[in-house]
């Protein structure tokens, strides 16, 4: 018997409180996420899910009543401790947000631009094509590279989004509601797409959709008014969940 | 009853609204009566394609380019000083300011926009003339530099606020984008939001350059009055705005073909500005626009 692979863990919070002024957003919440796993946080409007996440890349930074408590590892390092530069951590953490925001450019300067400004040095065509695969657009625009970003549909111009954030080899892959603004159609491309991402990348995708997260995750991490109230398997969480709260969000009773 | 008065309260201001347009083909209309009698003794083409002008003295000369290039000349160096600092002005203003610091800004560049433009003349010819002088030699007393920094200081409020405006309708979204991809706030500004708001900059830029072309004050006081055919910035020149004045407020006398050669200069900046505005709309249609 082989002994089982132990991942590595790449993100790590550690009693990680955020808050907005005096009120908490997220209060104590510890949890690890290991290398190539899709992490799925669910739970009702205001928990503090979205906040968690922008957390991991410091896109709460922006935001000059935001305070921050306890530690944030990335690869082992506090992302918060002093010489991190939120630069450099950006393009090893990427970020899809919940509406599709390509660039008004045209579809290939949507890829090339950010791996330009960080100097990269290989073949940019070979950039956006690899890309576009990755992110399953490839085929239907790959005869309108030059073509404005903006002439594309929403689903899209959601996977552009998608393939941008590739272009610049992130380890991990934060998403926020990708699909919150998109049919069913395109949301159904798009998590065949994450399904597909989980080989190279590490994601956490934030998400109102229950059946989304059961549909795309390995695990799901459960919050409420701020507390991580249970992370799991994905399938023990939605089947077998440990917490009355939990069983009664996805059971519908409140949400 | 209430509809005869919310018929009076219409019409009231639809007249109100008319004033600006109808004062508008007003003008045109003058400029062009006036400038019919002097374009009888002189033809368009040697007014358009002269290259002498010596209207007021014998042997008279019609050629208006000389006042064409003053003009432009002084709006070139204001141009040239007031795109790239109104740029990064609008830049600091919109992306780098705390909200404190351009609560302060803001309302303080807009007052300076209300400063009487002679003011602006008696400091291009006490401050700025005697400072270019002492530092750079062969600087006349009456010169286009001096007149187009300051025209530039005029006018930088104008492009600042304006293109702060339109950085700042740039959609957040676009900012966290590029912010998401490892961009320092350098490249977001540069590379993201100045071309997301290019229309509203080019708009600003344009509008702003027209007021240079326009301005009358600052150059009458500082560029002088002899309208030599110049590309020397150093040089006294004269522009379209300054002839208009000095015939307008000198012995002239009516009638006259040098009293009527102020219509048709004025009719040709008239037409200049005008295109310049019709230029400013295209651009501000051909891009793309943010409705959220």
């Amino acid at each position: 018997m082989k002994n089982p692979v132990i991942p590595r863990t790449v993100l790590e919070a550690r009693n990680l409180s955020i808050h907005y002024g005096d009120s908490a957003a997220v209060s104590g919440v510890s949890l690890k996420i290991p290398e190539r796993e899709v992490l799925a946080i669910i739970g009702p409007s205001g928990c503090g899910k979205s906040t968690l996440l922008r957390s991991f890349n410091r896109m709460n930074d922006f935001i000059d009543s935001c305070r921050f408590e306890g530690e944030l590892l990335f690869e082992g390092v506090n992302i918060y401790g002093p010489n991190i530069d939120p630069v450099e951590l950006r393009q090893r953490i990427g970020m899809v947000f919940q509406r599709p925001n390509p660039f008004p450019k045209s579809i290939r300067a949507n890829i090339t631009w950010a791996p330009r400004m960080a100097g990269y040095l290989g073949d940019y065509d070979e950039l956006v094509e690899r890309t576009l695969r990755e992110a399953a657009l490839w085929d239907e625009s790959k005869d309108k590279l030059d073509k404005s970003a903006l002439s594309l549909s929403g689903g899209q111009q959601q996977r552009l989004c998608i393939a941008r954030s590739l272009a610049m080899s992130p380890e991990v892959l934060l998403m926020d509601e990708p699909c919150s603004a998109l049919d069913p159609i395109a949301t159904g491309k798009i998590e065949e797409l994450i399904r597909g991402l989980r080989e190279q990348y590490t994601v956490v995708i934030v998400t109102h959709n229950l059946q989304q997260a059961g549909r795309i995750s390995d695990r799901t991490a459960f919050m409420y008014q701020g507390d991580l109230i249970e992370i799991d398997q994905t399938d023990r969480l939605f089947t077998q969940p440990a917490k009355k709260k939990t069983e009664d969000y996805i059971t519908g009773r409140f949400g | 009853m209430r509809s005869l008065r919310e018929s009076c309260i219409r019409h009231g201001l639809l007249t109100s609204a008319s004033i600006s347009i109808l004062t508008s083909f007003g003008i045109l209309f003058i400029l062009i009566k006036e400038s019919l009698p002097f374009f009888e003794d002189v033809s368009p083409w040697e007014f358009l394609t002269g290259t002498n002008w010596a209207p007021l003295m014998v042997p008279r000369d019609y050629g208006v380019i000389p006042l064409v290039v003053g003009t432009l000349l002084v709006t070139g160096v204001a141009a040239l000083i007031v795109i790239p600092v109104g740029s990064l002005a609008a830049m600091y203003l919109s992306e780098y300011a705390s909200s404190r610091a351009r609560r302060i800004l803001k309302p303080t560049l807009e007052v300076l926009a209300g400063i009487p433009t002679v003011v602006y003349g008696y400091f291009a010819i006490t401050v700025v003339t005697p400072a270019l002088r002492a530092v750079i030699p062969g600087v006349e007393v009456f010169n286009a530099l001096s007149a187009g920094i300051v025209v530039a200081v005029m006018i930088i409020p104008t492009v600042a606020s304006l293109s702060d405006d339109a950085m700042r309708s740039v959609p957040n979204a676009l900012r966290e984008a590029a912010f998401g991809l490892g961009a320092t706030q350098k490249e977001v500004t540069v590379g993201v939001v100045y071309p997301g708001a290019i229309s509203g900059v080019m708009a600003a830029y344009v509008l702003a350059i027209g007021r240079a072309l326009g301005e009358t004050m600052i150059v009458t006081m500082a560029a002088g009055s002899t309208p030599l055919l110049t590309l020397n910035p150093l040089d006294s020149v004269q522009t379209m705005t300054g002839y208009i004045v000095q015939v307008s407020l000198g012995d002239t006398p009516a009638g006259t073909p040098g009293y009527m050669s102020i219509f048709a200069v004025g009719l040709l900046l008239f037409v200049i500005t005008l295109s310049l505005n019709l230029f400013r709309i295209w651009i501000q249609r051909r891009y793309v626009r943010y409705d959220t």
